[in-house]
């Protein structure tokens, strides 16, 4: 598929002049609300008018298979940029930005404008043989629609949460309260079901026909393909991996997060803010909630699908991937860190056998990754209970101020081994292969 | 009297529907308190809990994609056979030979699908603040009901049995190999010892429970069949239920006090 790029292009024709032309309908779409609406929205209505007419000539080059992509030049430039680094700080700047700028985004045409920019930038990189080979997966197609639904009911929850902030500052009550007035089910629910559960039905039967469920080679015991990925949901916690052993991304932290998750109500317990879209008065369990979500849940994802390919490597969006490509192995651990680079002294190795003794000396080794777990999980919470959370700790009380803690903890653990294996190359906090336990 | 009013006014209609069809204040009360699958609702509700701007829809989505994978499912049990002799030549027949081939495409987007409109559902009732008192519970239904939706989808990831399907298995499963106490690779493990004697074995920890063996294979295919297709979708209807009776019992669906 790859080696022929003629052929390629035959191949992706028809998804690309679907794809550039619901670009160009869904602009269509906008410029004619935007005409009827009138005012300042006609003049926008010309720029979406621009952009229909900009997709529908895309969908014409790429029907007579000349699509129109990205210039070599940007893709090496992405490709060099992009990296689990760039990737995560990114992202992370990126969702601040948003943030911080909410009420400047969540503006209609703002909005409009951010989502012609994904869909150009997608459908220009579908021309790429590397780009389409890993985006069109059919396993991968729905993280694709994944992403753009979630941008787009962000950007719904994110207005009607500016709105209501909003309101609420200038002493009204939330919009939802305006429509308090009650209405009977039949017909105003049933109907609404009845219609959503023929549209799913409609794309659920369209998408059947135009993507097949993959089916590779007959399962083969002795063959193990080169990446092993799991289910697409689950890379997420395969991608942690690279910063933890098994017990703890496998097991440790997946069974946190359950359980972090269906602690929310007992933690942020307050009654108000129920029951509307609202940002003000919640932050810190608003930001908590999207950092653990887009980018510790979401964004690894995004990475473990798109990014990486054999042995584990970083490739980027336009590479081939390439099978001997191996990541860097040259981490240590904070033992030798500590022993070696700090003390310039020799890593402490305990004897083979010796019950008691050889447990005292294994701790011994391991004392400084010891020594900042202890901060890290003892000190830091304390420290925080009397100084920058001393009013969360008066609020919820000691059970529940410890378990938040704990669990913060717990999850800001994932980014900071990722900082620490990205400056110093750590692997290990704690590492005790004796007992299995590596932290 | 036109021909509609003919059926409706029949005996064999009234049997099934027990009142007028709902065209008045009246009847449109009673057709939601009469029929057992409408009075999942209230009979009225706040205008803002049929906004789509609000709710997204995806509870409801999620829900009705669960019955499509159920209708589905149910079809695709009538030619599968969970044998490693037979899975993947079913999955042959499915494509090249049945009828209608779209059976497990439709059942297979369907799951990718209810994996991102939960998301989306929590998502939302997160946003809304919907998860605090006196929906605390519900929220905490609602997590189990996320867990049950991966699970289901990983446990029919194994069924085709190609080589997409038992590697990402094994991938999964050699996680719990590393569970703590309880798999063989785990921490803890050597304190389950009698007389130096190992009881948390690669022959007896968590990860054998749950494949049936060392390995993926015939006795995993089994395993994962069984729950894919009768344990899990049972605690999912239930909970489902509870969740239902839940949102009506904490005071219908969300909205400001």
């Amino acid at each position: 598929m790859l080696v022929d790029s003629s052929e390629f292009l035959e191949e992706i024709a028809a998804t690309l002049v679907g794809l550039h032309l619901v670009a160009a309908a869904m602009n269509g779409i906008a410029a004619w609300r935007g005409l009827r609406a009138g005012g300042g929205a006609r003049l926008r209505a010309g720029a979406w008018l621009a952009f229909a007419a900009l997709f529908t000539l895309f969908a014409i080059w790429a029907g007579q298979h000349t699509p129109p992509g990205l210039p070599d030049t940007i893709k090496t430039a992405i490709d060099a940029a992009l990296g689990p680094v760039t990737l995560f700080f990114g992202s992370l700047a990126a969702l601040t930005v948003l943030y911080l700028g909410r009420e400047f985004f969540v503006r209609p045409w703002v909005g409009w404008c951010l989502g012609n920019a994904a869909m150009l930038f997608f459908n220009l990189s579908l021309a790429d043989p590397h780009f389409a080979q890993t985006v069109l997966k059919p396993d991968n197609v729905p993280i694709v629609a994944m992403i753009f639904l979630l941008g787009y009911f962000l950007w719904l929850g994110t207005a009607q949460a500016v709105e209501n902030d909003r309101r609420l500052r200038q002493g009204q009550g939330p919009r939802e309260k305006d429509f308090a007035e009650k209405t009977l089910v039949w017909p105003d629910l049933v109907y609404i079901e009845l219609i959503c559960m023929v549209a799913l039905s409609a794309v659920l039967i369209v998408w059947a026909l135009v993507v097949r469920a993959p089916l590779e080679q007959p399962a083969n015991p002795s063959l193990t393909p080169n990446p092993s990925k799991a289910p697409w949901y689950f890379v997420g916690l395969q991608e942690m991996l690279v910063f933890f052993d098994p017990a703890m991304a496998g097991v440790v932290l997946p069974t946190l997060i359950i359980l972090g998750l269906a602690l929310i109500p007992f933690l942020d317990f307050k009654t108000e803010g129920s029951g509307y879209y609202s940002i003000a008065g919640r932050r810190f369990g608003y930001l908590v909630f999207m950092f653990g979500f887009l980018q510790l849940w979401i964004l690894l994802i995004l990475v473990g699908t798109f990014f990486r390919g054999p042995n584990w490597s970083f490739f980027g969006l336009y590479e081939p991937r390439d099978p001997h490509r191996m990541p860097l192995f040259q981490n240590v651990n904070l033992a030798e860190l500590f022993w070696t680079s700090l003390l310039g002294r020799a890593v402490p190795r305990p004897m083979a056998d010796g019950g008691l003794a050889r447990f005292t000396a294994i701790l011994w080794r391991e004392i400084a990754g010891i020594a900042v777990l202890l901060v890290y999980f003892l000190g830091i919470p304390l420290v925080l209970g009397r100084t920058l959370m001393r009013r969360y700790l008066a609020n919820m009380g000691k059970a529940r101020f410890t378990a938040m803690v704990l669990l913060l903890m717990m999850m800001l653990a994932l980014p900071i081994k990722m900082i620490l294996r990205w400056t110093c190359h750590l692997s290990y906090v704690v590492n005790m292969p004796e007992y299995s336990i590596y932290f | 009297m036109s021909f509609g009013d003919k059926v409706r006014q029949s005996q064999l209609w009234k049997s099934i529907f027990r009142h007028p069809a709902p065209v008045d204040r009246r009847n449109r009360v009673l057709v939601i308190l009469s029929n057992l699958i409408l009075h999942l609702h209230p009979v009225a509700i706040q205008k803002h809990a049929v906004r789509l701007h609000y709710t997204w829809c995806m509870g409801g989505i999620s829900a009705f994609l669960f019955l499509v994978e159920t209708i589905t499912g149910v079809l695709l049990m009538f030619y599968y056979r969970p044998t490693v002799q037979w899975a993947y030549n079913d999955m042959l027949a499915l494509r090249d030979v049945v009828s209608l081939g779209v059976l497990r495409e439709i059942h297979r987007w369907g799951a990718h699908a209810m994996v991102i409109t939960v998301w989306l559902h929590m998502l939302r009732v997160f946003l809304t603040g919907s998860y605090k008192p006196p929906r605390e519970f519900n929220w905490v239904i609602g997590v189990v009901l996320l867990v049950l939706t991966l699970l289901l989808s990983f446990t029919g990831y194994l069924l085709p049995w190609d080589q997409l399907s038992i590697w990402a298995v094994t991938v999964g499963s050699n996680m719990a190999k590393a569970a703590p106490m309880l798999g063989h690779e785990g921490p803890g493990q050597q304190l389950l010892t009698i007389d130096g004697v190992d009881l948390i074995t690669s022959g007896s920890d968590v990860r054998y429970a749950l494949l049936g063996a060392r390995s993926v294979g015939e006795e995993a295919l089994n395993r994962f069949y069984v729950l894919h297709c009768i344990a899990l979708p049972l605690l999912a209807t239930f909970l489902m239920a509870v969740h239902f009776w839940r949102v009506r019992k904490d005071g219908g669906i969300s909205g400001p006090l």
